[in-house]
């Protein structure tokens, strides 16, 4: 009958002040809650003029011509789809190799001191990076890597035709370091849960240092990492400042990583400020409609996928 | 499970078992290694190519026009500090509210959706908040503003210091709050006074570290604060910040903007720096201490 709890049970309030701090708290909270939605419909009322004159075309055809009038955006999503694979291709298991050897093999005080640097890389800002990728990454692949590239490989599609320094490749390479922080934070939290038993028993069964950590962290975090990746992924396809400065900004589909691309982020970023008519403002608003939608789901389901991970 | 996995490697022999653990340990470490080399590289160009740039000018004049010399981002330092202001009036309060509302009262399916958006929230790309605010302020005010940039920024700290507010209070023992109950408080003197005054430090971090992160931010502010070669005018006018001049400087043709953009982006990444080891500081068992 006294039972008492500094959390209330019910949510009724009795008293006054309480009653108005409460409900204040509350709405600020539905209020955010909402932001989500508020922000889909905004972009869709923005966007209206463009979905209600291409339709479907505005996903299935690769012209985007400004001048013309004409809004496909097909190379926006080639571009964003093969950027963003390019970094996790290269960003996941570098990423996930440092995690296992931060939090399972190295001397506590150097993984200390490597996972700072690696968290610092989380704090430069995105314009920084593309700073950096213009007048450092760009040159160095334009006269180390690509004619490399070209000269050995260049019968694959993948590394055809003239090189600029600027292009897929080095938007795939500046994703990949930028989204590395995301993945490795993640999959070293989600290691640090696996109980020190789990090791000692393969270890005490004989297994050597390598085999303990294929059986007993990587095998039991699998879908915790998926999900560490599926972030890292969604962080690598709305990433913008970066990518437009090194992508080079051509909206054209074309298999060679060395040529100039676009993706959904960077042609908005760029050409926003040239978008003098109506339709061609309500197409960028499109494309950043779409990309809201794309990184809300994935992110949803990597949530829900590293949830269900810690719950177990 | 452990031993009928471990036995198909223990059909090989030892040897070689021992030997793949040293490869895998050489390469690892090496992968450590590689993901290094960005940061120390861009570390190393920012400081060097910043350095012919940086003098007292850098710090007190405007943008001059290409051909002068003697240019200089003031106004964008000032811009990205009256961004960061504006911001912190909505995310501070609006993100410690929903803090509260998360850590101080009885979780239910309001707050399990909360916590959900919030996160979801924090990766919404930022450029997203730049089109909505476009749409929703630019738009209807026919024009770039401080305002506006400070609004995105705004939206985007709000759900960082909410989680944070989150994290930090639940940490906050029971008894607590029990004990100013106890006194007689209403609740919502307990939690304003004891719970949240009590631990304001701690809850700064949380705050200095969505600073950190928004001050930045470029992409959002493209099409909403836009940018600014003079002094700002009025929160109604178009601002200048620092991230935006520094792009703006970037993919110019002139040499003499390159050298501005790289010391600007010095004056960035210190400012973003500083707050991150303030905060560590403060979270150290050293700086906890009074």
């Amino acid at each position: 009958m006294f039972s008492f709890s500094p959390r209330p049970k019910s949510r009724k309030e009795t008293h006054l002040g309480d009653f108005i701090f409460a409900s204040l708290l509350r709405l600020i909270s539905l209020g955010l809650a909402l932001m989500l939605v508020v922000i889909a419909f905004f972009l869709l009322r923005g966007a209206f003029a463009s979905v209600s004159r291409f339709e479907w075309s505005f996903i299935t055809d690769s012209t985007w011509d400004p001048v013309q009038e004409v809004f496909g955006s097909a190379p926006v999503l080639f571009g964003t789809l093969v950027s963003s694979s390019i970094a996790v291709l290269i960003a996941a298991p570098l990423s996930i190799g440092i995690a296992v050897f931060l939090n399972e093999l190295a001397p506590p005080k150097i993984g200390k001191a490597i996972g700072f640097l690696i968290e610092m890389l989380a704090a430069i800002p995105s314009v920084v990076y593309g700073l950096w990728g213009i007048f450092v990454l760009a040159p160095w692949l334009r006269t180390t890597v690509e004619p490399f590239l070209s000269k050995n490989l260049g019968w694959i599609p993948l590394f055809t035709g003239p090189y600029y320094g600027v292009g897929m490749l080095a938007a795939g390479l500046i994703l990949s370091i930028m989204i590395i922080p995301t993945i490795f934070t993640i999959s070293r939290e989600i290691f640090k849960t696996i109980p020190t038993t789990q090791r000692e028993a393969a270890l005490a069964l004989g297994a050597t240092r390598w085999e303990m950590i294929k059986i007993s962290v990587l095998k039991s975090s699998k879908s915790g990492i998926g999900g560490a990746v599926i972030l890292g992924l969604g962080r690598a396809l709305g990433e913008t400042m970066a990518v437009t400065m090194v992508i080079g900004n051509r909206s054209e589909i074309n298999l060679s990583l060395l040529a100039p691309a676009q993706t959904m982020a960077s042609v908005i970023a760029n050409e926003y400020a040239e978008a003098t008519s109506d339709i061609h403002l309500s197409a960028l608003i499109e494309i950043g409609f779409l990309l809201f939608i794309v990184t809300f789901l994935i992110n949803a389901f990597a949530r829900i996928f590293i949830l269900r991970e810690s719950r177990r | 499970m452990i031993s009928s996995v471990l036995s198909q490697h223990m059909t090989r022999s030892y040897t070689r078992r021992k030997l793949t653990y040293r490869a895998m340990y050489a390469l690892l470490a090496l992968a450590s290694l590689i993901a290094i080399i960005p940061l120390l590289s861009i570390f190393g160009y920012v400081l060097t190519r910043s350095l012919p740039g940086l003098n007292l000018a850098f710090f007190t004049h405007l943008p001059q026009p290409i051909g002068e010399t003697n240019g200089g981002m003031a106004n964008s330092i000032l811009g990205t500090l009256s961004l960061i202001l504006i911001a912190s009036m909505i995310g501070v309060p609006w993100g410690v509210g929903v803090g509260l509302f998360l850590s101080e009262y009885p979780p239910g399916k309001l707050s399990s959706v909360v916590r959900f958006s919030a996160d979801l929230l924090t990766s919404v790309p930022s450029i997203i908040i730049g089109l909505f605010i476009y749409t929703l302020v630019v738009i209807p005010m026919r024009r770039f503003s401080l305002l506006a940039g400070g609004i995105a920024l705004g939206i985007i700290m709000i759900p960082t210091v909410a989680r944070s507010t989150e994290e930090l209070l639940k940490r906050v023992p029971m008894h607590v709050r029990e004990a100013g109950l106890a006194l007689g408080l209403p609740r919502w003197k307990v939690i304003l006074r004891i719970v949240l005054l009590g631990h304001s430090r701690a809850i700064a971090t949380g705050i200095i570290l969505a600073i950190a992160r928004v001050s930045g931010e470029t992409a959002p502010l493209l099409f909403t604060s836009f940018n600014n070669q003079f002094w700002q005018r009025g929160i109604d006018q178009p601002a200048s910040s620092l991230p935006v001049q520094i792009y703006t400087y970037a993919i110019s043709p002139y040499e003499d903007w390159h050298q501005q953009a790289w010391a600007g982006a010095l004056i960035l990444v210190l400012l973003v720096f500083f707050m991150n080891l303030v905060t560590r500081y403060i979270l150290s068992p050293r700086g906890s201490r009074k």
